[in-house]
């Protein structure tokens, strides 16, 4: 397991790497960050002196090295548009970003798995026509639409929930419902497909034979199984999630990354976005690497490899 | 008497129409005694022992007119009932040793599992019981065995793993379907023997699901020859080997192949292929495929007895001569 765990951390700190590369190279194909600083009024001479004290006429290489040495240092540069460093600005941003993505992740599951374990145990039955439904509707409809029509009905309609903002935790309520409610279809799938085949394999007849409840058989044998799949899924959800915040955090006017991101494109902010940039990747590879250490502390076999 | 079913019905609904895989199938098991229900693949053995255990797919239909596990009726039984025996007084050994374990909990776990789902007693007295009968299936180290996964072990230790986990309870009957078939020749017969040596020490009855004859002649008491979803012959192993009476029977018995057959020629075989059972038959299921087959065998056929304790469904068994290329063993 130790052996297993260090080799997968080794290659999550290559893929790290590598996409930070491939995140600050993707933002200088993007313009002229020099430009975008000196602003429209200025002349090309401005431009060019912005560029040799920020060091943009380096090699980029030059450049991305510079800037991983601060980064391992804690310096993430100084944003454009704030006038501050970064990593001061981000860090409340990202864990605001987090909080709600966590509780729409455990929301949705919440959801997701019970509905997907009745639907495989009984396939074709009202209850699984029931869940297709609310993932169909769930996979269409649009979740800054659906944000809205939340808004209308809860926050103006019956004004029983706050429509932006964060402070209490009624203000979580809605982007929460939102942000879960666009992973619950994909997690109550695969949890569906996951039971209907484990209910199949020749150990759960064993089981049966056996004797044991339906209850062991069902949770702690189908389900265990079932799961293994699950928890890469949700991993990988979580990264739709921070994706799809920017949506959220932006109808719902709540101050957190995805926001901060999407401004500071607006603003061409560039350390800042790449800081937001790096932060969502890391998280993701961080949560990639978690799914799997999961998955070995559950699948015996995986240990193996 | 253990086990006593009589008349069992099983259909299956299929793209096709509904699949009669058993039909009035009867026979009975007393304590410490054994019978192998024999045919050949499709012959609804497999569906027959999964329908003893109420195992049987949730589409499929069963039904009989009797059938009672030591005196109380099954059919009314209520799945807490039937839980409660199964894994517990009857427990099953299946096919396929590979897939047949749990792959995410130890041997332990697993064994324990079953224990538990039955006794009130602790973990500690379940593991004790785990640890004496993997080392009575012939596991070395078995202690230590119990923290491993099914993973770790191959295909012929496995199935002693599940033929250990099949006893845990002390049951009174094992369905054993084809508990062999997917393991090579030499452990074959080694977890034959073992089989044998457990059930004549605890007293256990058993039903033997199998196509091997030879394995038939070595452990059965009594042996239910079936062919296309019906019983067609029913005897003491002895005198079924000794004296066959259904043509069917005697064919198989006659496919057995022997060393002293010439070398290229083309082995005994019956001719035709098995009906399908989609559509239900009238007369004698074997019918196409049978030598002394005439008009009189469209009729349907019931089993007539033909010896002591000896049935066999055929009109032809008194009358024709013996088949010649029968070979009892």
């Amino acid at each position: 397991m130790l052996n297993y765990a260090l080799r997968r951390i080794f290659m999550a700190c290559l893929l790290a790497l590598f996409v930070s590369f491939l995140t600050y190279a993707l933002i200088f194909t993007a313009g002229d960050p020099a430009a975008a600083i000196a602003g429209s009024a200025s002349t090309a001479a401005d431009a060019e002196n912005i560029r040799q004290i920020y060091g943009f006429d380096d090699p980029l290489i030059v450049q991305y090295l510079r800037w991983v040495g601060n980064v391992l240092q804690g310096d993430l540069g100084n944003s454009l548009y704030f006038r501050q460093p970064v990593s001061e600005i981000i860090l409340s941003r990202f864990a605001v970003t987090a909080q709600v993505g966590i509780f729409a992740l455990i929301f949705a599951m919440l959801i997701a798995v019970p509905l997907g374990v009745a639907a495989g145990r009984w396939p074709n039955s009202l209850i699984d026509r029931g869940a297709l439904f609310i993932a169909v509707v769930g996979q269409a409809v649009p979740s800054f639409w659906f944000a809205l029509l939340l808004i209308i009905v809860f926050s103006i309609t019956f004004p029983i929930l706050p429509s932006s903002g964060l402070g209490t935790w009624r203000h979580y309520v809605l982007p929460v419902l939102v942000l879960g409610y666009f992973s619950m279809p994909a997690i109550m799938r695969l949890t569906r497909s996951g039971m209907i085949s484990a209910l199949e394999t020749d150990y759960i007849r064993t089981a049966r034979a056996m004797g044991l409840s339906e209850r062991r058989v069902l949770f702690d044998y189908a389900l265990r199984n079932a799961a293994l799949p699950l928890i890469s899924l949700s991993s990988a959800q979580f990264g739709f999630m921070l994706a799809g915040s920017v949506v959220v955090e932006s109808v719902f006017a709540i101050p957190g990354a995805g926001r901060l991101a999407w401004e500071s494109i607006g603003r061409a902010d560039l350390p800042t976005v790449q800081a937001l940039v790096l932060c969502f990747s890391l998280f993701y590879v961080l949560l990639t690497l978690l799914a799997d250490m999961l998955n070995a502390a559950l699948d015996p076999r995986m240990r193996m490899k | 008497m253990l086990l006593n079913v009589q008349n069992l019905n099983v259909m299956i609904p299929t793209q096709g129409g509904p699949l009669h895989a058993v039909q009035d199938v009867s026979f009975s098991v007393s304590k410490g005694e054994t019978l192998c229900i024999v045919g050949e693949s499709g012959c609804g053995k497999s569906v027959t022992a999964l329908s003893l255990l109420g195992l049987l797919p949730k589409s499929a239909k069963r039904s009989a007119s009797r059938m009672t596990f030591d005196g109380q009726d099954m059919i009314t039984m209520s799945d807490k009932q039937i839980r409660a025996l199964r894994g517990n007084r009857l427990s099953m050994i299946f096919q396929e040793p590979m897939t047949a374990l749990n792959p995410l909990h130890t041997l332990g776990r697993q064994l324990t599992d079953v224990y538990m789902a039955h006794r009130r007693g602790n973990r500690e007295a379940a593991r004790q019981r785990a640890v004496y009968l993997l080392e009575r299936v012939g596991i070395a180290k078995a202690a230590e065995r119990l923290g491993q996964y099914p993973h770790e072990l191959s295909g012929g230790l496995r199935q002693r793993v599940v033929i250990a986990m099949a006893l845990m309870c002390e049951p009174e009957l094992i369905v054993a379907d084809e508990p062999t078939t997917a393991l090579d020749v030499t452990i074959q017969a080694e977890l034959l023997r073992l089989l044998a040596e457990l059930q004549k020490s605890m007293g256990l009855g058993m039903i033997m699901i199998t196509h091997d004859l030879g394995l038939v002649s070595r452990i059965a008491d009594r042996v239910v020859v079936m062919y296309a979803g019906q019983v067609i012959e029913n005897a003491l192993a002895k005198e079924l080997f000794e004296n066959p009476k259904h043509p069917y029977t005697r064919a198989l018995l006659g496919s057995v192949p022997d060393p002293s057959h010439p070398r290229m020629q083309p082995l005994p075989s019956i001719p035709g292929t098995v009906p399908s059972l989609v559509q239900k038959m009238e007369g004698c299921h074997f019918r196409d495929r049978c030598a002394f087959a005439s008009e009189e065998c469209r009729v349907p056929i019931p089993l007539v007895g033909v010896g002591a304790e000896h049935v066999a469904r055929c009109i032809k068994t008194g009358a024709q001569a013996p088949n010649a290329r029968s070979t009892a063993p």
